[in-house]
């Protein structure tokens, strides 16, 4: 049962990993945790919950805000969250920070875009929130004034908001399930609270919103043109048949036996997961296994003629074995975990082939971690590989060695050439 | 008895071979009995291979700079300023984006280290006139102008000096007259106070390409490593090479 006392021991948990010994004797003496014990745990929650990602911008003061967020409906920037009175949250008490935080609203009462994931952070609980309010007073003050929003009509009119947080706002903080066990709800709480894997992972329709019925299923990141898999179906990035062991790996450093993260993923694990504790990160994985049953329907069959599908094929081998074999292995084993196996890969079968074909194009490299502080990077083939040779070869490693994508066009890959880099 | 002693001999060197074999080459499977990634340098940074070569040697497109020999400090500067957005290309910014300074420090003094054979020099496609006022640029500057001399900072063999001034060696003219264009136009930036800036902003495009084509001809030196770090004093304050 998830009760207070439980919630009371987990942050004190917490607070023993982060804090010094003395400090903690010190707090258990006292009872209640000292200020900086406070403030170390609110440092960690605010990783959890990435702030940094958004909140800083590129060689910008550390939560100054201003980083550029495109959507469909024009340029957010985002605020600035230290403690200066006049341009930061100096002037804030804990009560609307908690309101900001649970609600969605700022303290003059007026409304955040929903690009604040506020959404997933009506999650967190009351005690979290005061720990995060009191690191982010602790950290140095900025002064440096909030850009105006460049949005397009009529997405400029606030008042729209009102009408998304209708159809796609619940709000509440997480209510643990009583059926399952203390570290299964830590880790539904990170996940779906802080951790706000919801934003990306559960699709997003022409509103900018997304759908409670159809949370963790995938979609394509707008904007950003690489999707997102769907953390409940085992055909994508469901974690049903994986241990938690290389979930946690994936996780926390980046890499594993099974996979790499790439793309935004490569982003959560840089800001934010690979600070998180063993135990937190061992939760999220327990959990996020406990999601991944069930399939969906069998993939659309291939649009594509079965003649041109096997000229794609016996291109794609040909291409496959000169520039990937050496590293993924004859026969898509790969040389895990720096060369991930492409055999078995569901990030490869999705019935959506943009990151497989994204992946050749751009190549790319995993997150430098504590876990894994020097990576091996992936060339990109952009300028190698004509656009009929990409397809060819995504074709093939999707239907190669018992794989079960469908085939792709050069079209598609000639449409991804384009795609923002970063 | 001497037969068996030399079996006996040969059996226990065998076996002590098998033994040191098998203590050399199980270290890196223990783990795990498949093949792992080789780990090296040279295979993480794989990555930076299509466009520069696997040594940093450059490749066949001209607008994609030789890496090799460069100093450590400049390529860091570079990778720095390629993750952080302050350098734009793209391709490279995604690459970098989520890598930490110990990851893009260990790239650069691959590539530092790597001597690969300069390529053949350029034959310069301009008249005459137009390189005389390139090697007048390069070798003398035009005070009158405030344009000091490339050589006073690259070096008279345009090596460079450690830690943080490239060499000029082995760049195609499209790419020196692209960066110099960046430098004027103020796409491309470094830490003030920003020397390059300076002195791109007082060059003309006739100049730039003067510039271009003389330096791209330049012959292969003795010695194509850099000037140790204070080897020549620079005629001006330069953020990218602190005093």
């Amino acid at each position: 049962m998830w009760t207070r006392d439980t919630l009371t021991t987990l942050a004190l948990a917490v607070v023993a990993i982060l804090a010094p010994i003395g400090s903690v004797a010190q707090a258990q003496d006292k009872g209640k945790p000292s200020k900086a014990d406070i403030i170390a745990k609110g440092e960690y929650l605010a990783r959890a919950g990435d702030c940094i990602a958004c909140h800083t911008a590129p060689e910008g003061k550390l939560f100054a805000g201003g980083r550029a967020m495109p959507t469909p409906f024009g340029t957010l920037y985002t605020s600035n969250i230290t403690p200066d009175p006049d341009t930061g949250i100096g002037k804030w008490t804990a009560d609307d920070f908690h309101k900001m935080m649970h609600t969605g609203r700022s303290p003059d009462g007026g409304l955040l875009y929903p690009a604040m994931p506020f959404g997933s952070y009506t999650k967190v609980t009351r005690e979290d929130n005061d720990a995060i309010f009191a690191y982010l007073t602790s950290i140095p003050p900025v002064k440096q004034p909030n850009r105006p929003h460049d949005l397009r009509f009529p997405y400029n009119n606030r008042s729209l908001i009102l009408g998304w947080r209708t159809l796609f706002f619940r709000e509440g903080e997480f209510r643990p399930d009583a059926n399952q066990s203390a570290e299964w709800n830590r880790g539904a709480y990170l996940v779906e609270g802080l951790g706000h894997c919801g934003m990306c992972h559960t699709p997003i329709n022409a509103l900018g919103g997304s759908s409670e019925s159809e949370a963790f299923q995938g979609g394509l990141i707008p904007m950003q043109n690489w999707y997102a898999p769907s953390l409940t179906s085992n055909k994508e990035a469901g974690l049903g048949d994986w241990s938690l062991k290389d979930i946690a790996d994936l996780l926390r450093t980046g890499i594993s036996n099974r996979g790499t993260v790439y793309g935004p993923m490569a982003e959560v694990v840089y800001n934010s997961l690979q600070y998180l504790t063993d135990e937190d990160i061992r939760a999220m994985a327990v959990y996020l296994k406990s999601i991944g049953q069930g399939s969906p329907p069998e993939p659309p069959s291939s649009a594509v003629p079965t003649t041109e599908s096997s000229l794609l094929l016996s291109l794609g081998k040909t291409v496959y074995d000169n520039q990937c074999a050496s590293c993924h292995g004859a026969q898509g084993q790969g040389k895990p975990p720096h060369y991930p196996p492409l055999a078995g890969n569901q990030s490869i079968q999705m019935a959506s082939a943009v990151n497989p074909i994204r992946m050749v194009l751009n190549g790319g490299y995993p997150p430098g971690t504590f876990g894994n502080p020097l990576p091996h990077g992936m060339p990109p083939f952009a300028q190698s590989l004509s656009d009929n040779e990409v397809a060819a070869v995504v074709t093939y490693i999707r239907a190669a060695w018992g794989n079960r994508g469908t085939p792709v066009t050069a079209a598609q890959a000639n449409e991804l050439r384009s795609a923002p880099l970063n | 008895m001497p037969h068996r002693f030399s079996l006996l001999g040969l059996f226990a060197s065998t076996a002590l071979g098998l033994l040191v074999f098998t203590t050399a080459f199980s270290k890196p499977t223990l783990a795990q009995t498949q093949d792992q990634a080789p780990d090296t340098p040279a295979a993480r940074v794989l990555a930076c291979a299509p466009c520069h070569g696997a040594q940093g040697q450059g490749t066949s497109d001209p607008y994609f700079p030789r890496l090799a020999g460069k100093p450590a400090g400049y390529l860091f500067n570079q990778l720095i300023a390629f993750r952080d957005g302050r350098r734009r290309y793209p391709p490279m910014n995604y690459l970098l984006e989520f890598q930490p300074d110990d990851s893009l420090k260990h790239m650069a003094e691959y590539f530092a280290e790597q001597r690969p054979p300069l390529p053949e020099q350029g034959v310069p496609t301009v008249s005459k006139e137009v390189l005389a006022h390139g090697e007048t640029l390069v070798t003398q500057g035009a005070a009158d102008r405030g344009i000091p001399a490339c050589s006073s900072c690259h070096g008279v063999h345009f090596t460079g000096m450690d830690p943080g001034i490239p060499g000029l060696l082995g760049l195609r003219a499209k790419y020196i007259s692209a960066q110099l264009g960046a430098w004027r136009y103020g796409t491309r930036t470094a830490n003030a106070p920003d020397c390059m800036q300076l002195v791109a902003g007082h060059l003309t495009e006739e100049d730039v390409n003067a510039i271009a084509a003389y330096l791209s001809s330049r012959p292969a030196p003795q010695d194509p490593s850099p000037a140790k770090k204070g080897s020549y004093a620079l005629p001006f304050a330069c953020g990218s090479q602190p005093n």
